[in-house]
């Protein structure tokens, strides 16, 4: 019969009875189709495709990423807890060897979410990638990862979540946020200084096709993964590049993701947006688990596939070499800038304004980080929003020095509840997390 | 009076039942070369001097189908599959006789590709010319929409044998699987139909006027004629037979293990309240993995004369078993000998076990006591390792509703039945190393005939409804209604209800036996930009495995 080359692992939670509202994109309908495909092509009987059940991550594994207001439990459903728990029971799969790769095909989705949480973006409340990601760094002892999110919406809350941290590459490509949701992910958004270069966007016109795609993943992707070296590949697989998808505007088919992923090779794919329930979703997901597991794929295609007529028109291809261009300068650039940003030292600020889409919250952000030489910078974040929340948090990151942990501990300790209702600290070096509130 | 018959791979196990308990037990030897004469040996001999047109019910297991397809002794199949997009279908070649052709179906049921018809009358005359008699349709999404198999059946018109379609053989998604099943059902029909055609036969000229009902590997019986349609139901029924012969000795509120201890090989399952626990798809046997309905066992090769090894110092039992033990006449020393040189069991010759004994204590250094408690030892070891491995399998099955992982039933079996030739010497050390009571099932050594005679008949109906393309459908009956936006789970779940009932009544089963539930019910609503247009509803239901209403009070008699 049939053999895996690659021993794959799947965690496969469609959430069958969770919904953001009836109608919503985000409904309990979106995994149907997709696993009527995945059990009618029998996949699951493939020799080295192995299911495993989700785990339920607990507060512990959500509060070494997020700071949730008021709380994890008020932020979050089962549905969440267990979305995040196939990544994180796909990715022990992956660092115990049980598997060569692993698919976490589950939903919610989460890329969305931002460090601050104070409700959904995005369809999205938790990260489940980073909730993963930090698991195995505390579990397994990684510590250099890349993320590759291929979702057509940049993917703004993991982009936040690492904006500070050198070991993280976060790498998105994605649909021109002049053009869509979220409306950011520019080639200029490059990290905080003591990462800067870390975190790289490449917006891809509307109408981008296989070819696009695959000129960003030899010219950008690749390129980019053998400089930073990382242990562990991440793949945040949106499927909503694709041509039929409902609110986005590419035109990427089941045969390109199939290709993306069997190029790109990551160890570990998440399941993240698209909406084509029907006529995207069943295929491509058969295809991204035929490409990981090294299987031949290249009989996998919609039904109304017609390679010419998707192709990207000339202009397209032009933009996109030039866009891919400018992104290599500043991968090239970024580390001299980073070494004047940390020449400078001091503390560096940045104010921003977040909007909650789904659950229409707005929120400011003064975020502050120490610039330091010895390490990638204890900083702190005071965040309020137009429901009257304001809270302040410090994040100790894992690798700080001593001078940093001391810097954050008196942010944490000394700071009055005068201004906030909660005051966090994320202490990812001594594993401690806690809040102070007003008795 | 009823009577139950089990083919095994030595013996051929038959009872008589009747409403006071166990007329008569009967084992006679199986010859594998020729399994009708051992069929109508143990029937002529569990009947000898009595009225056989009394006899209200014969039911059947063999080995027939089972060993035809480990012997590869299997009729050339057409088969003729069409995929659409996916997985290449080149790869579940199951012959030379195999077109992979044009058309597809979606996974709603539309209609992606048409057939071609003179692509399917070239292929027939093609399998008309070499001489094939069975051909197997199937195509991808079937069960959604069987349009393109029965058009294709219809071409290919009367002149064959035996046609089956895809999706007759089982509502369950799963193409490589529905491949191999209609492929396995067709390469087994003559031979299937040709044995119980004599059976049949034979038993009528002797008499008996009972119905013959044939035990299927879900533990269910049906009737011989119904059974002709689809023989493939009856690979491997053996194991099935004991495991129903435990059911009636199995708690009512808890949680059982089951163990056959053969010579050859050891079959564990588990229950749940006296209900075995089903295979979610099907059977796999040799390389074939098939949608056909069966309980969940695992078997492993370590049995009662399972030949000891020592390997640079290691004790190992099995796999294979090359004969009988040396205190019966064999030649390798094996875990009957050592049962017996331990007095626990009481036949067989004492000094041939002993020179068993001897033969492994020199090897391990040992003593042959040593040796002998060693082996015993292992042995238990090794059958709960296996059998608590089971569960634990059976506890991480994935689920994909919060609701079923919140409520995830956990199995957790508070006891251990065994049944078999050595099962009772083994009963108490399985109790020490898996800290589980264990009771020896009555009968243990025919409680598989038993378990054959009391089956009563199982069913399963899978029904499709999207109410968007407005019809419900249960592929496997060939059954299409049209429905209405109103359509409801309620309305799914009482029309599947009365289907199965339909359904178990052709097959075979009495009014009170039909014990029907839920086994999966899930309902969409399917939204298309911002309506709701219609409900996917998908509900399956079966006649649970169990046995006729009148066991109980047979079966009180033995406990």
């Amino acid at each position: 019969m049939i053999k895996a080359a690659n021993k794959t692992g799947l965690v496969f939670f469609p959430a069958f009875d969770w919904a953001i509202s009836p109608t919503h994109p985000e409904r309990e309908e979106r995994l149907l189709y997709t696993q009527d495909q995945v059990f009618e092509e029998g996949l699951l009987d493939v020799d080295g495709i192995v299911e495993f059940k989700p785990d339920m991550i607990n507060r512990d594994d959500i509060r070494r990423v997020h700071f949730c207001v008021p709380d994890e439990w008020a932020v979050t459903t089962e549905s969440h807890l267990l979305s995040a728990g196939g990544a994180k029971a796909v990715g022990s799969a992956v660092l115990e060897k049980k598997v060569q790769k692993g698919f976490a095909l589950v939903r919610p989705p989460g890329h969305h979410a931002m460090r601050v949480v104070h409700g959904a973006r995005g369809f999205c409340n938790i990260n489940i990638e980073a909730i993963m990601i930090e698991y195995l760094r505390d579990a397994y002892g990684v510590d250099r990862v890349a993320i590759v999110d291929t979702d057509c919406h940049h993917g703004d809350g993991t982009q936040d979540i690492y904006w500070n941290d050198p070991d993280t590459l976060f790498l998105s490509l994605h649909q021109d946020g002049r053009t869509l949701y979220p409306g950011s992910g520019f080639p200029h958004e490059l990290g905080g200084p003591t990462a800067f270069g870390t975190t790289i966007n490449v917006p891809l016109p509307p109408q981008t096709s296989e070819e696009g795609f695959l000129y960003v993943l030899e010219n950008v992707i690749i390129p980019v993964l053998e400089d930073f070296k990382p242990e562990l590949v991440i793949n945040s697989a949106g499927q909503d590049n694709h041509y039929t998808d409902p609110i986005t505007n590419m035109r990427f088919s089941a045969q390109g993701y199939a290709k993306l992923t069997e190029k790109l090779s990551p160890d570990i794919a998440v399941l993240e947006g698209g909406y084509s329930i029907e006529g995207a979703l069943p295929y491509v997901n058969v295809g991204i688990i035929l490409a990981l597991a090294g299987m031949d794929y290249s009989t996998v295609r919609e039904p109304d596939y017609d390679f010419e007529k998707l192709r990207q028109s000339s202009a397209i291809t032009d933009h996109i070499r030039k866009v891919c261009d400018r992104v290599m300068d500043y991968w090239q650039e970024a580390p001299s800038l980073r070494e004047q940003m940390l020449d400078s030292g001091g503390i560096t600020e940045r104010e921003r304004t977040i909007y909650y889409d789904t659950d229409n919250i707005l929120e400011n952000q003064k975020e502050k980080i120490v610039v330091c030489r010895d390490c990638p910078g204890v900083w702190s974040v005071e965040s309020w929003t137009d429901r009257g929340k304001r809270i302040y948090a410090v994040h100790i990151p894992r690798k700080a020095c001593e001078k940093c942990v001391d810097i954050g501990m008196e942010w944490y300790e000394k700071t009055p509840f005068r201004h906030f209702d909660i005051i966090f600290l994320q202490d990812r070096k001594n594993k401690v997390f806690k809040s102070r509130r007003p008795s | 009076m009823i009577i139950g018959l089990d083919v095994g791979g030595t013996h051929t196990d038959v009872v008589l039942v009747d409403s006071q308990g166990l007329v008569r037990q009967v084992k006679v030897p199986t010859d594998i070369d020729n399994l009708f004469d051992s069929v109508l040996g143990g029937l002529d001999e569990v009947s000898k001097n009595i009225d056989v047109s009394r006899v209200s019910r014969v039911v059947l297991s063999t080995t027939l189908t089972t060993n035809a397809i480990a012997s590869g002794h299997l009729d050339p199949v057409g088969m003729i599959v069409s995929s659409g997009p996916g997985l290449n279908p080149e790869i579940f070649r199951t012959g030379k006789h195999y077109y992979c052709v044009q058309g597809s179906i979606d996974h709603r049921g539309r209609e992606v590709q048409p057939i071609e018809p003179t692509e399917i009358e070239a292929i027939a005359s093609h399998l008309r010319a070499d001489g094939i008699e069975a051909v197997g349709v199937v195509g991808k999404f079937s069960v959604r929409n069987p349009c393109h198999e029965n058009k294709i059946v219809k071409i290919l018109g009367k002149s064959f044998n035996y046609i089956l379609a895809g999706h007759r053989v089982s509502g369950n998604l799963n193409f490589p699987r529905r491949i191999a099943t209609v492929y396995l059902n067709a390469a087994v029909y003559s031979i299937y139909k040709n044995f119980f055609d004599a059976v049949s036969n034979a038993l009528r000229a002797k008499g008996f006027v009972a119905p013959i009902l044939i035990l299927k590997a879900d533990g269910g019986t049906v009737s011989l004629d119904a059974s002709l349609q689809y023989p493939g139901q009856t690979i491997l029924s053996g194991p099935a037979a004991s495991i129903m012969g435990a059911v009636p000795y199995a708690s009512e509120n808890g949680e059982s293990i089951v163990m056959d201890i053969g010579g050859t090989t050891t079959d564990i399952a588990v229950l749940v309240k006296q209900v075995p626990l089903l295979e979610p798809l099907g059977i796999e046997i040799g390389q074939y993995k098939t949608l056909i309905r069966a309980l969940k066992t695992i078997s492993i090769p370590l049995g009662g004369d399972s030949v000891i090894k020592v390997k640079d110092g290691v004790l190992d039992i099995g796999p294979e078993r090359v004969g009988p033990a040396m205190a019966f006449g064999g030649s390798e020393p094996t875990p009957t000998d050592a049962l017996v040189f331990l007095k626990k069991m009481e036949s067989g010759n004492f000094q041939k076990a002993k020179m068993a004994m001897e033969k492994v204590g020199g090897l391990l250094g040992c003593s042959p006591a040593d040796a002998a408690e060693r082996i015993f030892s292992e042995f238990c070891h090794r059958l709960t390792v296996v059998a608590k491995d089971m569960v634990t399998s059976i506890n991480q099955k994935p689920v994909y509703t919060v609701h079923e992982f919140l409520e995830s039933y956990q199995v957790s079996p508070t006891e251990l039945l065994v049944l078999g030739g050595p099962a009772s010497c083994f009963a108490s050390k399985l109790s020490e190393v898996s800290s589980l009571p264990v009771r020896v099932v009555p009968n243990a050594r025919v409680a598989n005939a038993l378990g054959a005679a009391l089956a009563r008949t199982t069913c399963e109906i899978t029904l499709f409804v999207d109410t968007e393309r407005r019809v419900a459908s249960a592929p496997e009956e060939s059954f299409y209604k049209p429905v209405d936006d109103r359509f409801s789970v309620k309305d799914a779940r009482e029309l599947a209800f009365s289907l199965l009932r339909t359904k178990a009544l052709q097959s075979g089963a009495k009014m009170e036996d039909i014990d029907m539930e839920v086994t999966e019910e899930l309902q969409f609503n399917m939204v298309r930009g911002f309506y709701t247009t219609g409900r996917n509803i998908r509900v399956k239901v079966q006649v649970k495995p169990g046995l006729i209403s009148e066991y109980k009070q047979i079966t009180s008699t033995e406990a």
